[in-house]
């Protein structure tokens, strides 16, 4: 499979957009958009995606958690994938929900899945078709296992445990966030939690940095060393927790340092800051 | 003299589409009606502006890069115009062609009062946070703009 740099710890989890321009009639294949932008697949995507919303399909609906194994069943069977379906992922905003859905989709083990390097961004700047016609998929039977929180999800105890131990985490959110001069990223409202800071002990990576800004492609396996590793003494062989405000941007930080570098256990608090700076007397630091 | 920045309602044409959206139930279907719009959307005539745009003109805190004029005609009544620099922001798009047709033709007094929450209005869950943030920028560059006008207006005959 077609990749953009052999050196990443596991290059084939990265497609290209030439490799996947050559695979949109490929039956083994799903394309799945997943974006921010709500209004974005119906105005144009990659002919045959299917559409991903990660509110309406991959959460819960009533409690704050992910759908369940019958949810996440019924999710492949809409889009027509079987376990042996490859899932190529891209969406808007360097891919930011594409690897967020992803995740949640790794919480299935579905592990035939791929993200589109560049994403949606990439696959525009260069002209590439786009379609509005809303592909139909014959249902499938699909059969999950249960649904794994213990490997690459953290809960708040688990961070808990990782603070006392002073162990690694990241914070990927921007520097006032992180400062606690914000709750929120900046031009959103500034809301969500209650106090501002970070979880004692936390280093400081906003999620970006990960990309190259020009076409959302990740940055070479160098770079990212040199970002997570050199300049801030991230050890590989140990365990490391990623958050941000809710667990979507820190899911690309974990994708990064996962697939991309090869930490061995990465894990994504997703009650991230909107549970920890809600949560009474926990630990912060500003 | 009232405060013509209190939100107690929308200019007629601004609530004729608001009132059409309410009919939406499904999201999709309002998409596709908000896509239709964006497809629509007309850039700022070269008469009006040409790149690179001034940056006055530019609308803060909107991520897909967008800019507004507010031009005072003879009449007194007050045209708008857009420029959305960011090939996806179809949003930014769809917002600047609802505010151009509804807006345009109508005095700054009554454009000065168009309250942001018309976004929620329109989009509904068919926004993400962010961008509604965006949306609701414009809306109040538009509102900036028009209250100079008055403000402009209103001038002289304060000093008499």
């Amino acid at each position: 499979m077609s990749t953009a740099a052999s050196a990443y710890a596991k290059p084939d989890v990265l497609v290209s957009t030439d490799w996947l321009a050559g695979q949109l009639s490929n039956p083994s294949i799903r394309v799945v958009e997943s974006n921010e932008d709500t209004l974005l697949y119906a105005s144009g995507h990659i002919p045959g995606a299917a559409h991903v919303d990660w509110t309406a399909d991959l959460n819960d609906q009533v409690r704050r958690d992910y759908i369940t194994r019958d949810g996440f069943e019924a999710l492949m069977s809409r889009i027509g994938a079987t376990p042996d379906t490859t899932i190529v992922f891209y969406g808007d905003k360097n891919n930011w929900w594409a690897t967020y859905a992803f995740w949640v989709f790794q919480l299935f083990g579905h592990t035939k899945a791929k993200i589109l390097n560049g994403g949606r961004l990439k696959w525009e700047k260069e002209g590439r078709e786009l379609s509005r016609e809303t592909p139909t998929f014959a249902a499938t039977s699909y059969q999950a296992p249960e649904r794994n929180d213990t490997t690459i999800r953290a809960f708040r105890e688990d961070v808990q445990k990782v603070v006392q131990e002073k162990g690694q985490l990241v914070d990927v959110r921007s520097p006032d966030e992180y400062s606690g001069k914000r709750l929120h990223m900046p031009d959103y409202p500034n809301e969500g939690a209650l106090r501002g800071g970070h979880i004692p002990g936390a280093k400081s990576v906003p999620w970006a940095k990960a990309v190259n800004p020009e076409d959302g492609t990740f940055k070479s396996v160098d770079e990212l060393k040199k970002l997570y590793v050199d300049e801030q003494g991230l050890d590989p062989s140990k365990p490391v927790t990623a958050y941000c405000r809710i667990g979507e941007r820190s899911s690309h930080t974990w994708f990064a340092l996962t697939y991309l570098l090869g930490f061995p256990n990465v894990r994504n608090y997703d009650g991230s800051w909107t549970e920890w700076g809600n949560s009474v007397g926990l630990p912060i630091e500003k | 003299m009232s405060d013509s920045r209190s939100p107690v309602g929308y200019p007629e044409p601004l609530q004729d589409l608001i009132d059409t959206f309410a009919t939406f139930d499904d999201p999709s279907e309002r998409a596709q009606v908000l896509i239709s719009f964006a497809d629509a959307f007309t850039p700022v005539p070269p008469e009006v502006a040409t790149r690179p745009f001034g940056k006055d003109h530019l609308v803060p805190a909107c991520e897909s890069e967008a800019y507004v004029w507010a031009m005072l005609q003879p009449d007194g009544k007050m045209n708008l115009h857009f420029a959305v620099e960011n090939p996806s922001g179809i949003s930014a798009k769809a917002m600047a062609t609802m505010l151009t047709r509804t807006l345009s033709g109508l005095t700054p007094a009554e454009i000065a009062t168009v309250s942001p929450e018309v976004v929620e209005r329109l989009f509904r869950q068919n926004i993400s946070m962010g961008k509604g943030m965006g949306l609701m920028s414009m809306v109040g560059a538009v509102r900036t703009l028009a209250q100079r006008a008055v403000d402009i207006e209103s001038k002289p005959a304060r000093q008499e």
